[in-house]
């Protein structure tokens, strides 16, 4: 351009430096599209079902997505700037495994992907993630329920990271070569979300009359859940022992409430999905 | 000596130090004016990256692709991050987080006017990163060199940030861009929309801006608010012609003479009500701020309470614990 102005900054090189250029490298995410699994290897392993890994990796995927939006709506309204970010980063970290396992179920079975209108540009992640009705979602309520306070968020944290860091840690060695590498990047990952709702579910559970009240109240009301969430998983004794090592030094009974019945959805997901869903539905041949 | 020599020489050393043009640190004699401007000054940046969180995490769970979504996500995270720095630096002025804190939600200080515009599309998420970053750093980067040593190293670090948000700001516009009509549509409306609060960012024309002689004399302002406003129109104009959008402005022209756009004034008297609190999300914002931190009054203070129950245990505070927690947002060792 020829009348672009010379850089103001001297000292610290123009942050417009590279702006229209191509240099790519400086983007935190690229400029174009990428395929999560770029590069990897999608086969499926002969000795392995497609549809069933595909079903399984889906399950495993929404999960991920459903709790990292809830996760997300605490954006701006945590209880304190440090718990903002530390929630942000465990969002973001499920939306990292969802999109990896969605492209996953999508390379290993296609027909899971809902079709769009032709040359729709939109990638097999999001034609998953925003155009799948709720009834098509795999993921277990203990994820959908509508958030409640922290000490929810924390309990159902806690109950969650554990179950998934069990089941993660078994997957890593799973025939399937990309949901194994999934899975044990997901480990370091689960194990920080496990040890940040842990650390929060003793100081709740110790520091004032209302926390504790209020931790009891959001693990009371998400137990019912627990057992599907349990089987989800297969989850086995292990999960059982860190929970109670938990419950012990917070001085917290396991509760006592019965497992609810039915399966599917609850009515929480079709709302959160209206709102998730909005604008991509509204382009379905948009450029994002 | 007597204490009135005493200020004298100390007041030398000050000034010896802002002409050297070195760093004043926490423990050096500093004017109480001086002190007390930087106080407000930061305290008002914490605030507007506090509550510049509210306006783009109005979208995070509308955001329409997985990408975005984790963009943006990663992106309102590092304005939390950018807030806590900010509160930082003013503790080593002598005034907590929470004070600030409670003197936002009184509404006894101010934040960045533009965030009381509403995000009204998703493109809105894009016009943000593109001219309010933007035009964020056009402020900020004279900053670095500010003389307050914590502020100014603060301010490298946001920067450097700042700058990931305003190129991923201006990729979102240009792939909606490559899309279809209504995108196109969509980004234009949001350029209308967001062109003269951006411009208004730099603050009054420099003839109605009574701080800016003395914020300069002490070298914690670097340049008059025009010098920056004519900067940014002049780094803008290229990228709007580069992204295929009209800059809301009858008067933007090249300037062969002066070597520079000449452009429109915004509406100023917009500006002072808003300022005022008159603008269109004034009351929003500071609701929602004044709801989260009452909302979270119980966990503050069951974590006080833990740590004080526990002092001398092995385990480390859980809050302190979970502030070194790093921002997710990849990429941003590369600049
Ligand atoms: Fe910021
Ligand atoms: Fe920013």
């Amino acid at each position: 351009m020829s009348h672009q102005t010379p850089d103001p900054n001297d000292e610290h090189g123009s942050v417009y430096d590279g702006l229209l250029g191509t240099d790519t490298s400086q983007w935190a995410f690229g400029t174009d599209f990428e395929d999560p699994l770029a590069g990897v290897d999608t086969t499926v392993p002969s000795e392995l079902d497609a549809a069933e890994l595909a079903a399984y990796c889906l399950a495993l995927g929404d999960d991920a997505l459903v709790l990292s939006h809830r996760l997300s709506e605490w954006c701006s309204n945590a209880p304190d700037l440090e718990d903002d970010i530390a929630l942000a980063n465990i969002a973001l970290d499920l939306l990292g495994q969802a999109r990896l396992l969605l492209a996953r179920a999508a390379a290993a079975d296609p027909s899971v992907v809902p079709t769009l209108p032709d040359g729709s540009p939109v990638p097999v992640e999001d034609a998953l993630a925003f155009f799948r009705e709720a009834v098509d979602f795999r993921n277990v309520r203990m994820v959908e329920v509508a958030n409640g306070d922290f000490a929810h968020t924390v309990a159902r944290l806690l109950l969650f990271a554990t179950v998934r860091l069990a089941a993660f840690e078994r997957l890593a060695t799973h025939a399937d070569p990309v949901l194994a590498a999934i899975a044990a990047k997901g480990v370091k990952e689960l194990t920080y979300h496990r040890d940040y709702a842990g650390r929060w579910f003793l100081t709740l559970a110790q520091g004032t009359e209302e926390s504790r009240r209020r931790l009891l109240a959001g693990l009371t009301g998400l137990w019912p859940l627990q057992a599907e969430l349990a089987r989800a998983y297969d989850a086995g004794p292990e999960v059982d022992v860190v929970l109670d090592q938990v419950f012990a030094v917070s001085g917290v009974e396991r509760p006592d409430v019965a497992p609810m019945t039915g399966r599917g959805h609850t009515e929480a997901l079709s709302r959160m999905l209206a709102e998730m869903q909005v604008v991509a539905r509204a382009h379905p041949r948009g450029q994002w | 000596m007597t204490a009135t020599e005493d200020e004298v020489e100390l007041q030398a050393a000050f000034d010896g130090t802002i002409a050297r043009n070195d760093r004043i640190e926490p423990r050096d004699w500093m004017p109480e004016g001086y002190r007390r401007t930087l106080v407000r000054q930061i305290a008002q940046h914490a605030h507007s990256e506090i509550i510049g969180m509210q306006p783009e995490g109005n979208w995070i769970t509308r955001a329409p692709s997985l990408r975005r979504k984790a963009i943006l996500l990663a992106k309102v995270q590092d304005e939390a991050g950018h807030g806590l720095y900010l509160y930082s630096a003013t503790e080593t002025l002598g005034v907590s987080r929470a004070e600030l804190t409670e003197m936002l939600i009184e509404g006894r200080q101010k934040y960045s006017s533009i965030f009381n515009y509403p995000t009204l599309s998703y493109a809105d998420v894009g016009t943000i990163g593109w001219l309010v970053d933007g035009a964020a750093i056009c402020n900020q980067v004279p900053l670095c060199r500010t003389s307050y040593g914590p502020y100014g190293r603060a301010m490298i670090r946001i920067c450097k940030e700042e700058s990931f948000h305003q190129r991923q700001g201006y990729e979102l516009l240009m792939t909606m861009m490559r899309g279809t009509d209504e995108q196109r549509a969509m980004v234009q409306e949001s350029v209308d929309r967001f062109w003269w609060p951006a411009l208004m960012m730099f603050g009054p024309p420099d003839a109605d801006s009574p701080n800016t002689a003395q914020s300069m004399a002490w070298g914690i302002k670097r340049n008059t608010n025009d010098d920056l406003r004519q900067r940014f129109v002049d780094m803008t104009v290229p990228q709007a012609e580069a992204l295929g959008v009209t800059l809301p402005d009858p008067d933007l022209r090249w300037n062969d003479e002066r070597g520079h756009h000449d452009f429109g004034q915004p509406d100023w008297e917009e500006f002072m009500q808003v300022v005022k609190g008159n603008g269109p999300c004034n009351a929003q914002r500071i609701a929602h701020r004044r709801r989260a931190h009452e909302d979270g009054a119980w966990v503050r203070e069951a974590a006080t309470a833990f740590a004080k129950r526990t002092v001398g245990e092995a385990s480390a505070p859980v809050v302190e614990e979970v502030a070194q927690q790093p921002s997710r947002n990849p990429g941003r060792e590369g600049t």
